[in-house]
């Protein structure tokens, strides 16, 4: 009846103005990111599931497997050639790749005129930026033909007279597409990405440390191999292992050039195929539900986890340097 | 007799000292060298594909491969219709703008995450390495992946299958650019904003979202440009076509899937076709690569 019926609500119960809305936008963002994760597990599981049936025919034995005939009624299939092709055309890569990407980071973080460094690291990016459709085609049209006219011949028949390791040079496939082609323009690709982790490394090694060393007398080499690289060391192999993993993946690119044959390449001037090109071939003519498309679901999965390794690797190497 | 020795010692103490500098000088002038050299070569490489691609693109480039849909080769015959990409031109445009436009907002979402909330938690961590992971796993998985989720209970190749595989790649660019982005704003402004009593929600959006709105369309362009050059995943998903559509439940033809089909196909006429095409695309990607490049230069 009385007027203190009505009663002030008690002062900790007043809600703050948004705090719903802080709510809903926290719980957005943090779906996003578990979003994230689930979608890499879903990518995983599918890709497993996809290769179950093949897992199951062929077993362990499908990993190193050789023989792939999709030939219905005497179906076969093993991983073994496309993995071995994928490792060494991937490593080839990086051994071709790793001498000039250093040389260009060395050039952009110590010799090069300040007005120069912005141009050449831009057009080193650009490299970076180009689809891998247009390397293919580049390397199809330009360095196999070169492969095939100037070094298999000039450089094959002098190198295969070497004791032990001329087979590697001895080749009957005149085609061009080759083992060696692939890693050429895979070591073209993963250029840029090693440089430009090399020239980010080598440019946060504080000044101090090398200009002691330029105090003390050392040249530029000797500050390159005394104080930057050992500084340096773990997230330089970061960014090759980054590069690795980059390659292992390529797929457009080596479809063009690796000649895609199911054999192994006993020498760099064999035609050979990687996993991710076996699919990009095979994986649109494949039948669905087929023995055949599950067993590219199979090594679909073998690459995963390969370059899983890899470049989980690669990050945990580099987290300390590049945030 | 004892002080001519220990001259004749120093002066061979300086004699083998000089042939060290000297030795020193050169390895330090060889390796500069072959710095040099290395620099050249990777400039080199992309001076021979931009050379490549406008010498053998500009020969087929005309209106009618931007007009005109894929005709059959013409064996030499030139009084036959020639074909174009104007189905591919239109099929990337399509896929890629709704990729750009699925991805963006996830990954912008994520990347808030990253900047804003995770701070130095487990969960943090795991979504910023899982994004890494990402945004360099091998694009022809992906295109696996959305093959099995997508196509096969779907029942067949389509642009709507492409454009979400376009979509998963978009993703970690974006998270990636929005993160950084957001990381450089200074946090006495995001202080200022919360002590005037404005909700942290209203902070990100308003002040945060608005204050790094360059970077991040910097961080979407660069996606968009990513995609517009996949082909893997494509071939995968939306199959490709030889004729204009725009109905996304059905086989879509892209850019890159048309020039790897007709580079592949031995026919000069569609070869060079697929040259204009590969011109198309790497002029657009390197264009956006350039001015989102510039923009992010300026701002930092």
């Amino acid at each position: 009846m009385s007027a203190s019926t009505i009663k002030a609500p008690p002062i900790g119960a007043r809600r703050k103005p948004g705090e719903l809305g802080d709510k809903i936008f926290q719980w957005m963002c943090v779906g996003a990111g578990g979003f994230v994760l689930i979608l890499l597990g879903a990518i995983i599981v599918t890709l497993f599931l996809g290769g179950l049936p093949a897992f199951e025919r062929f077993g362990a034995e499908f990993i190193w497997g050789t023989i792939w005939d999709p030939v219905e009624g005497q179906e076969e299939f093993g991983a073994g050639v496309a993995i071995l092709g994928t490792i060494t055309s991937s490593v080839l890569a990086i051994i071709f790749a790793v001498p000039v990407a250093f040389g260009i980071a060395f050039f952009l973080t110590e010799l090069s005129p300040p007005w120069l460094k912005r141009p050449i690291g831009t057009a080193i990016e650009l490299l970076a930026a180009v689809p891998s459709i247009i390397y293919g085609m580049w390397g199809l049209f330009v360095v196999v033909p070169f492969v095939q006219m100037h070094i298999q011949f000039a450089f094959g028949e002098q190198l295969a007279a070497i004791p032990l390791v001329g087979f590697l040079f001895q080749s009957t496939n005149f085609a061009g597409t080759s083992l060696f082609s692939a890693a050429i323009v895979l070591a073209i690709m993963i250029l840029p990405f090693i440089a430009a982790t090399m020239r980010d490394v080598f440019d946060q090694v504080p000044p101090v440390y090398k200009e002691s060393a330029y105090g003390l007398g050392a040249t530029r080499w000797e500050v390159m191999t005394g104080v930057v690289i050992p500084y340096t060391r773990i997230s330089v192999v970061g960014g090759i292992m980054l590069g690795l993993g980059r390659a292992l993946g390529e797929t457009m690119a080596v479809t063009f050039v690796i000649g895609n044959a199911n054999r192994i390449a006993t020498s760099l001037f064999d035609s050979t195929t990687t996993i991710a090109s076996v699919i990009a071939m095979e994986f649109p003519e494949s039948l669905t539900g087929s023995l055949q498309q599950s067993a590219l679901f199979a090594i679909g999965f073998l690459l995963f986890v390969i370059s899983f390794l890899v470049l989980a690797l690669s990050r945990y190497l580099l987290r300390p340097r590049l945030k | 007799m004892s002080t001519t020795t220990a001259t004749i010692m120093a002066s061979r103490n300086i004699e083998q000292q000089r042939s060290l500098g000297r030795r020193r000088k050169l390895v330090d002038k060889l390796v500069m060298y072959f710095c040099l050299t290395a620099t050249v070569v990777g400039l080199f490489f992309l001076l021979s594909i931009m050379g490549t691609l406008l010498w053998r693109g500009l020969v087929a480039l005309d209106l009618i491969v931007l007009t005109q849909e894929f005709q059959p080769t013409r064996y030499g015959d030139d009084s036959l219709p020639k074909g174009g990409l104007i189905h591919a031109i239109v099929g990337s445009l399509i896929q890629t703008s709704i990729a750009t436009a699925i991805g963006t907002p996830i990954g912008l979402l994520v990347g808030t995450y990253l900047s804003e909330y995770a701070g130095k938690s487990k969960f943090g961590y795991a979504v910023r390495f899982i994004s890494d992971i990402l945004l360099s796993a091998p694009s022809v998985l992906i295109g696996l992946f959305i093959y099995q989720l997508v196509v096969l209970p779907q029942g067949g190749f389509s642009g709507f299958a492409g454009a979400l595989a376009l979509a998963i790649i978009v993703i970690p660019v974006v998270v990636r650019t929005t993160e950084d982005m957001l990381q450089l704003i200074p946090n006495t402004l995001r202080e200022a904003v919360v002590a005037l009593g404005a909700p942290k929600w209203k902070m990100i959006t308003l002040v945060a979202w608005r204050a790094a709105i360059s970077g991040i369309m910097t961080g979407i362009l660069l996606a968009f440009a990513r995609i517009m050059g996949e082909t893997a995943p494509l071939l995968l998903t939306s199959f490709g076509n030889n004729i204009l559509s725009t109905d996304l439940s059905r086989a879509m033809a892209s850019l890159p899937v048309s020039i790897y089909q007709q580079a592949n196909s031995g026919f000069p006429d569609l070869i060079d076709i697929a040259w204009s095409g590969a011109l198309l695309v790497t002029l657009g990607v390197l264009f956006i690569n350039i001015i989102a490049r510039v923009a992010l230069r300026k701002r930092a």
